[in-house]
């Protein structure tokens, strides 16, 4: 059974107990109100969580996300402050600097060969320290017409949510029709045996730390557009940066690179997402929410970690293995 | 005549001032394979890694399709059509058949991967060497050692390889696995395709070489056709290396006592029916292939990989050894065969490391192992200016030295010795050998793994020899490389004359 499947069993498996625990309180964990709450916590951690996969599907890791989504919130709303007509060019901009940031992130990683946890973790703090002494709270404002991006909803599943969904969508395409994609997955496998096969080894770390920002920057112009306002603290406050790697590996994706799939981490996603409804529609003691996920997480790698095996060769094979 | 799809014209080689191939000239014809022979050291590897553009040949030239090449990366010699398979795999475990096979060159349409294409493209290589056991589209994980190894031999030929080179193909097949791979051979034999084939199972280079070489310290010393020589021969011509004069003989006053370690039936996923003893005071030697289970059978009585049937007993006690800890514990010592990765802590200190043992199984005697480990290190003569110099930057035989300072420090009763000389100079073996010779003199039982047929005879009290996971019987101190290598790889045995029997 693939990782992603168990995953959704996984899933499936959290969604009827925590059914079972809304209901128990007289409320229905399928009304279109919880449905939507489930749908729209899964979408900016979703979007974060996408790119995180690229990143790490290369060997790399992206702690700068938080700070990226913090930075683009601000160049977005800040743009669009102007009026109705500024929004495009708000998120343009937004998207050019979060693109610009995955472009160090990922020239310091290959070229520098810094690793990718210390690369991400300065380029971050560097950002942090610009937003602290630009910012002292809050800026910019969003046009109505924007924020009702962030809130608008067809049925039961949000609009954010679907623009989510579609970019795992591509994502997913990119990954398995694409070369770029193919050589995410080689050069995270192994650099070497890439390198024998004669891949330029730096390009598909470079490309995935430009797509992991970029989707960084979507989370802070969706946060902009919930909020109403640009904000410093935005990125930080969530935890995004090990919440999505969180979301990633328990979606069934290797820290150590290679292995993995966009529809693993979505699912890990929605775990969460289904985790933290379940927790606030029972009243859960807030201070537990996060042994809860921290149990999921370590939970959920010790099961990976005994499904891989040696390859070493058997000569001599035993019963009952 | 048919002239040779690769040439290769007085080619030399050497590092750092050794010569390891000299002046070696051999000719590989279309449509045969050509069997590349010879011990540990002959200068085998070497001469396929100069084919496949990992080394440059000091000296002579390389010719391919009457075209002298000079190849400065691997990439290059595949695209010219020269392949290489080598014993260690370039697949990338997580992919397809089809992606590993095409990585870098995916067929594209629209600008996206033609997956059908790549799938379908393979499927027709293996259909055209009658590989109907391999789906494209599994994962290379999934296969087995075999089946793996003809992934990457489909690799080449998707290059247009005309030559293959590869290194043991079967070192780490059993026998059904063998017939696979000859099989595919024969076909790309009938495609025009040469083959050098480097093996140390004689019957198998007698069963599929058309021609063989044999190298012998770096020299070729036979070149010919395989009608023209008998595998009795073939393994004189191979060994026959004088014994260097470097083993220390036995100290005065060294007896073989009680027995101290005794393994009856031991078995487990790699090895099966083994049984051994050593004595006090006794050193025995495994030799055997590669891949013939003797770094297994180490690993399951230290408790690395432990037997998971049969009975260990020390000193006359049955005692359960699960683990490495309750090895050390028991009094066995393991030098293991990959001193970087398993042996030493490189970025620590050579005083950290010495103790590293005696820290962790025995904490109440670090502070007597601290006193004791300078004179340790310097009776081994570890030449250092001083003991918190970091490991990595001493050389293999001062660091050898220092995992050897390691378990003396913790006066084991066993010492495991798993190719002890590997890679460092003569002196260091010097100072190996002797401290062998000082252990055994102490009532130390001493067990040694090696692949030096030489370093086995030298210093050997008993020789049991490996051979697919079992012990093949055992020989006295008096054995010579031709029966040792006759019980290893399987030939027939050799008559009084060295002829067929």
């Amino acid at each position: 059974m693939s990782s992603t499947s168990l995953v959704y069993i996984a899933l499936f498996v959290v969604v009827v107990i925590g059914a079972i625990l809304v209901g128990a309180e007289g409320r229905n964990f399928f009304s279109t109100g919880n449905l939507r709450d489930v749908f729209t916590g899964m979408s900016v951690l979703g979007l974060v969580g996408i790119g995180q996969t690229l990143v790490i599907l290369s060997r790399s890791l992206d702690l700068s996300v938080p700070y990226v989504m913090s930075l683009s919130s601000l160049i977005a709303a800040q743009t669009m402050s102007s009026g109705g007509a500024s929004i495009a060019v708000g998120v343009v901009l937004a998207l050019l600097f979060s693109a610009a940031v995955g472009l160090v992130n990922g020239l310091v990683v290959t070229k520098l060969r810094v690793h990718g946890f210390i690369a991400t973790l300065g380029v971050g703090l560097i950002i942090k320290g610009y937003l602290d002494t630009t910012y002292k709270g809050s800026a910019g404002s969003v046009p109505k017409e924007f924020q009702f991006i962030g809130s608008a909803a067809i049925g039961a599943v949000p609009v954010s949510t679907i623009g989510m969904l579609a970019l795992a969508a591509a994502v997913y395409f990119l990954l398995t029709k694409t070369r770029t994609g193919h050589h995410i997955y080689a050069v995270g496998g192994s650099a070497e045996v890439s390198r024998l096969s004669g891949l330029r080894t730096s390009s598909p770390v470079i490309i995935s730390h430009v797509l992991c920002s970029l989707s960084a920057g979507l989370a802070g112009i969706l946060l902009a557009s919930r909020l109403g306002v640009g904000s410093p603290t935005v990125g930080t406050q969530g935890g995004y940066d090990l919440l999505s790697i969180a979301a990633v590996v328990v979606g069934g994706t290797l820290l150590s690179g290679g292995h993995g799939s966009i529809w693993g981490t979505i699912g890990g996603v929605a775990i969460f997402a289904v985790l933290d409804s379940v927790m606030s529609a029972i009243q859960f003691n807030p201070f537990l929410k996060d042994v809860v996920r921290g149990l999921v997480i370590v939970v959920a790698v010790a099961i990976y970690s005994r499904r891989s095996s040696e390859t070493k060769r058997v000569r001599f094979p035993e019963k009952g293995k | 005549m048919v002239d040779a799809i690769l040439r290769a014209d007085a080619v030399s080689k050497s590092f750092s001032g050794v010569e390891v191939l000299s002046e070696v000239s051999i000719a590989l014809m279309p449509g045969s394979v050509h069997g590349l022979v010879g011990e540990n050291g002959a200068g085998k590897s070497t001469l396929m890694k100069i084919f496949a553009g990992v080394y440059r040949a000091d000296r002579g030239s390389v010719w391919l399709d009457g075209k002298h090449i000079d190849f400065g990366h691997p990439l290059e010699a595949m695209k010219a059509g020269l392949a290489t398979v080598f014993q260690e795999f370039n697949l990338l475990p997580d992919r397809t058949v089809a992606e590993n096979i095409y990585l870098g060159r995916e067929p594209q349409k629209f600008g996206f991967v033609n997956s059908k294409k790549m799938v379908a493209d393979t499927g027709a290589v293996m259909a055209e060497l009658g590989i109907d056991f391999i789906s494209p589209s599994s994962r290379v994980s999934s296969l087995s050692v075999a089946e793996q190894q003809i992934v990457e031999i489909i690799k080449a030929l998707s290059f247009d390889a005309r030559v293959i080179s590869m290194d043991e193909p079967t070192a780490a097949l059993a026998d059904h696995e063998v017939q696979l791979l000859q099989s595919v051979i024969a076909r790309l034999k009938s495609r025009g395709v040469g083959i050098l084939y480097v093996s140390h199972r004689l019957n198998e280079v007698f069963d599929i070489c058309d021609a063989v070489s044999v190298l012998k310290d770096g020299k070729l010393v036979w070149d010919g056709l395989i009608e023209e020589i008998t595998q009795p021969e073939m393994v004189r011509l191979m060994v026959g290396r004088p014994i260097d004069a470097f083993f220390p003989p036995v100290l005065e006053g060294t007896t073989i006592g009680q027995t101290r370690l005794e393994i009856f039936e031991g078995g487990n996923e790699f090895v099966d029916s083994i049984n051994l003893s050593v004595k006090s005071g006794e050193i025995v030697g495994i030799a055997g292939l590669q891949g013939a289970g003797r770094t297994e059978v180490v690993e399951a009585i230290f408790g690395a990989v432990p037997f998971s049937r049969g009975l260990i007993h020390i000193d006359g006690v049955e005692t359960s050894i699960r683990n490495p800890r309750q090895a050390v514990k028991a009094g066995i010592a393991l030098v293991t065969e990959d001193r970087k990765a398993q042996g030493l802590a490189l970025e620590q200190s050579i005083l950290d490391n010495a103790l590293l043992t005696v820290r962790g199984a025995h904490p109440s005697r670090t502070r007597g192992a601290r006193r004791d480990a300078p004179g340790v290190l310097s009776s081994l003569e570890v030449n250092s200016t001083n003991l918190g110099q970091e490991i990595q930057f001493l050389s293999g035989g001062n660091q050898q030295k220092v995992v050897l300072s390691k378990w003396l420090l913790t006066n084991p009763r066993i010492v495991i010795l798993d190719e002890p000389t590997r890679g460092i100079d003569v002196g260091a073996k010097v100072a190996v050998y002797t401290l062998m010779r000082e252990l055994a003199l102490k009532g130390v039982a001493i067990l040694m793994v090696s692949s030096e047929l030489p370093e086995v005879i030298g210093m050997s009290d008993r020789i049991v020899v490996m051979r697919e996971g079992r012990l093949q019987q055992g020989l006295g101190p008096q054995a010579d490389e031709a029966q040792i290598l006759t019980l290893a790889t399987g030939t027939i045995a050799l008559t009084a004359e060295g002829e067929k029997s």
